[in-house]
């Protein structure tokens, strides 16, 4: 069995008529814990976008492991903000909307697919939450719902857009151990910002500036940043919080 | 007897209006102010103004003129708004003085004697025929189909576009659909309180249901219970003071709001029956 779950060869993106992605040769394998970073507009987010099938590239291919269509394999966290936290939706009926890729336009969720919301909820630690709104919830709270509806259908492979955002302190090690376990399940695709953070879990990084360099170790250094001309913010922690802006 | 039967016939009229009304407007309603769309909803009903007028001059049935008015803007919006080609609130704005505009100029040229503009504007029972009611019906018919059919499609798609989308490539196709009947509800609407007043009857309902209950499904059905109070006791009000029955409905609503609202605020009851309060 091939041990790759999805592979792009020679992909290029453009969005609104400018080349976003180019040429871009990049296979995420099965377990990978890769991390994403780059400056802002360096294509991070389009490029999961392009995994996910909602923008096409204009030269190259993605091909995806197993025959399995792209969407039924993928889970996805966006960024919070896409989702309207005031709308009379329960927690539940969120988590079961990561269902809606495997059910047909008209379709009901079954018994099953209620207690598996619950096994999710009480995996995330959000039992006894099922029936409470977005809006009554913890930024940390809303996160993991969030988290729970790119779980609930197993994906292969979890993509996380920026999930650092809007996570408060307190949960945001809770959170990146919890990606730690799923990791034993799934691949995982996560952008950041905050690589200062996230290189203790991931196991790769893909830096993404237009271009896309892969590079197999979970060592952010200065030189392998330096030598794909990646500008990157990292920030550090000391008595007064501060950033330090790397100058290349 | 002839006046009984005409008695008859009005009671039996505002009944059949009042439910279907308040199916219609209960459905419609609570989608348009979950998804914040309430003054586009009232964009949509005062352009439909321009069909109306356009129906009088070209003679046929105003509510014909309406609904094509009121579906083209609708789409319109949604359409622009969509592309980000211009600010959505701006294309309302312009989209909602532009269609009392031209009904206006439309009413003006129409020759022969000046049609009853304030039942249009404002609603009035006795304009509504057996052909308006059947039309609500249908409507109503439809709305609990399409809505009971797709519930998760639609929510889910109301509730988070851009995550729908990794999943769905309907989500433009049932953001369309969704929005033609919401204007096809406003416009079947308007015999009942007018053009200008039908945007309170879709949106007080569900304001009053989410005042003491929260999930999207009970939502709706409290929104149609407390709409069908709110309009059959404006309808039986305006009927016994002779006073206008769209003004009476709308006003009787916004009490309704007012008692529930308060009620709540000075009692530990989280839940009442807003059917009680007349």
């Amino acid at each position: 069995m091939p041990d790759w779950l999805v592979s792009m060869k020679s992909l290029s993106v453009a969005y609104n008529g400018k080349v976003v992605l180019s040429d871009i040769n990049f296979t995420i394998r099965k377990n990978d814990f890769i991390g994403v970073i780059g400056p802002n507009g360096g294509g991070k987010t389009t490029l999961l976008k392009t995994i996910l099938g909602i923008v096409h590239p204009f030269r190259g291919s993605i091909e995806f492991n197993e025959g399995i269509e792209a969407s039924k394999l993928i889970g996805y966290l966006p960024q919070i903000s896409t989702g309207d936290l005031n709308y009379p939706l329960t927690v539940k009926d969120v988590i079961l909307s990561g269902l809606m890729i495997r059910k047909k336009l008209v379709s009901r969720m079954s018994e099953t697919d209620r207690q598996k919301a619950e096994k999710v909820m009480s995996e995330l630690g959000l039992s006894g939450l099922s029936s409470a709104l977005l809006k009554d919830l913890s930024g940390g709270q809303q996160q993991r719902v969030f988290l729970g509806r790119a779980i609930i259908g197993d994906p292969g492979l979890l993509l996380l857009d920026e999930p650092g955002t809007f996570v408060d302190a307190n949960f945001e090690n809770d959170f990146y151990e919890k990606l730690r376990d799923l990791n034993r399940k799934m691949a995982i695709l996560m952008v950041s910002h905050d690589i200062g953070t996230i290189s203790a879990y991931i196991k790769s990084f893909a830096c993404v500036n237009r271009t896309l360099h892969y590079h197999p170790s979970s060592e952010i250094t200065n030189e392998n940043l330096l030598a794909y001309g990646c500008p990157i913010q990292l920030v550090t922690h000391g008595d007064v919080p501060h950033t330090v802006l790397k100058i290349h | 007897m002839e006046n009984s039967l005409l008695q008859y016939s009005f009671i039996l009229k505002g009944l059949l209006g009042a439910v279907f009304a308040s199916i219609t407007a209960g459905l419609a309603g609570t989608y348009i102010v979950s998804r914040k769309m309430v003054f586009l909803s009232g964009g949509i009903s005062h352009a439909s103004f321009g069909g109306i007028g356009l129906g009088f001059f070209a003679g046929i049935n105003p509510i014909i003129g309406a609904a094509v008015f009121s579906i083209f803007s609708a789409l319109g919006i949604e359409y622009l708004s969509v592309r980000q080609k211009i600010r959505e609130d701006s294309a309302i704005g312009i989209l909602w003085a532009f269609g009392m505009a031209t009904g206006i100029i439309f009413i003006y040229l129409t020759p022969g004697y000046a049609p009853n503009l304030m039942s249009y504007l404002f609603g009035s029972i006795l304009t509504v025929t057996t052909a308006d009611i059947i039309a609500l019906g249908i409507m109503s018919v439809i709305l609990i189909l399409y809505f009971g059919i797709f519930y998760r499609t639609i929510l889910y798609i109301s509730f988070d576009e851009d995550f729908a989308r990794t999943y769905s490539p309907y989500v433009n196709v049932f953001k369309y659909l969704t929005t033609s009947f919401i204007a096809l509800t406003i416009v079947l609407n308007i015999r009942m309180t007018g053009v200008v007043l039908v945007i309170s009857l879709l949106t007080i309902p569900p304001n009053i249901a989410m005042l003491f209950t929260r999930e999207y499904n009970k939502i709706v059905i409290w929104a149609i219970i407390a709409g069908f109070a709110g309009i059959i006791t404006g309808y039986a009000t305006s009927y016994f003071l002779g006073i206008p029955t769209g003004a009476t409905i709308i006003f009787t609503l916004v009490i309704l709001w007012i008692i529930v609202k308060t009620v709540i605020r000075f009692s530990s009851v989280r839940k009442i029956n807003p059917g009680e309060k007349q």
